[in-house]
């Protein structure tokens, strides 16, 4: 996964990038069903990987973006980028050095159903499901209006 | 023996390549992608913390993150499309009119 994770960020091509994208949000969703999250599995293939991708690729073709040819590398982007990665990966290596018990599959205490997962959508983040609501409305909203050809 | 330090990695080798994506990529498109690369990586991070504290509430939390994330990329490739119409262009090179 983190091959793939390298491969999107490293293409030349933005629709392999894309493909890449999709094969990392379905390793994604086989590990979620490793922690025994069935129901967000299913969600990350029907949303991420169904909705957002088709949309990104929509917009590839709509935009029609070329691969682009290999320019004149810039080192000075490529190091920033890896001495931040590099920084974040070695503060990581930092905190996590304190041994761990071990996460043993089909211990939880829940089920990671699509009932027990939603029970406290609708019990106690009942105000924050709302908001996410009129969030995605005023988010289509704003496509719909950014995307008029000119506005009077 | 896979504990929750193994999924801590890969969430933060995923945010890592992520970041990386975001500050070495020109294309606008690319680095879109490598954002949504870091929102997986927090969502991972929280299913396995929730597995490991046998709490519901990291996954209810994903489910949000997940809705909030299609949205964000709805509204963010209409930025962008509407972007391309006048600069004709999606490299971060290019698009600096607004710089000082």
């Amino acid at each position: 996964m983190l091959f793939c994770g390298v491969l999107v960020i490293s293409s030349r091509n933005p629709v392999t990038s894309a493909m890449f994208l999709v094969a990392l949000f379905v390793f994604m969703a086989g590990l979620f069903v490793l922690l025994e999250a069935f129901f967000l599995a299913a969600i990350q293939i029907l949303v991420y990987a169904g909705a957002v991708m088709v949309l990104f690729l929509f917009v590839i073709m709509l935009l029609n973006i070329q691969a682009t040819e290999r320019q004149k590398f810039r080192w000075l982007g490529l190091l920033g980028g890896l001495i931040v990665a590099g920084a974040f990966v070695w503060e990581l290596g930092i905190i996590l050095r304190l041994p761990v018990a071990a996460i043993v599959p089909g211990k939880a205490s829940f089920g990671g159903s699509l009932e027990a997962v939603v029970k406290p959508l609708f019990t106690n983040y009942m105000l924050p499901f709302e908001v996410t609501a009129l969030l995605l409305l005023v988010a289509m909203i704003g496509v719909v209006l950014l995307s008029k050809k000119d506005l009077k | 023996m896979i504990t929750l330090n193994h999924y801590l990695w890969i969430s933060g080798l995923l945010f890592a390549l992520g970041i990386a994506g975001i500050i070495i990529r020109r294309n606008l498109l690319v680095i879109f992608m490598a954002l949504e690369m870091n929102l997986n990586a927090a969502n991972l991070a929280l299913i396995a913390f929730s597995k490991f504290n046998k709490l519901v509430d990291g996954q209810v939390l994903v489910f949000f993150i997940i809705a909030i994330a299609a949205a964000e990329v709805a509204v963010g490739l209409a930025i962008i499309v509407a972007l391309f119409r006048r600069q004709q262009t999606v490299s971060v090179d290019e698009l600096n009119s607004m710089r000082l």
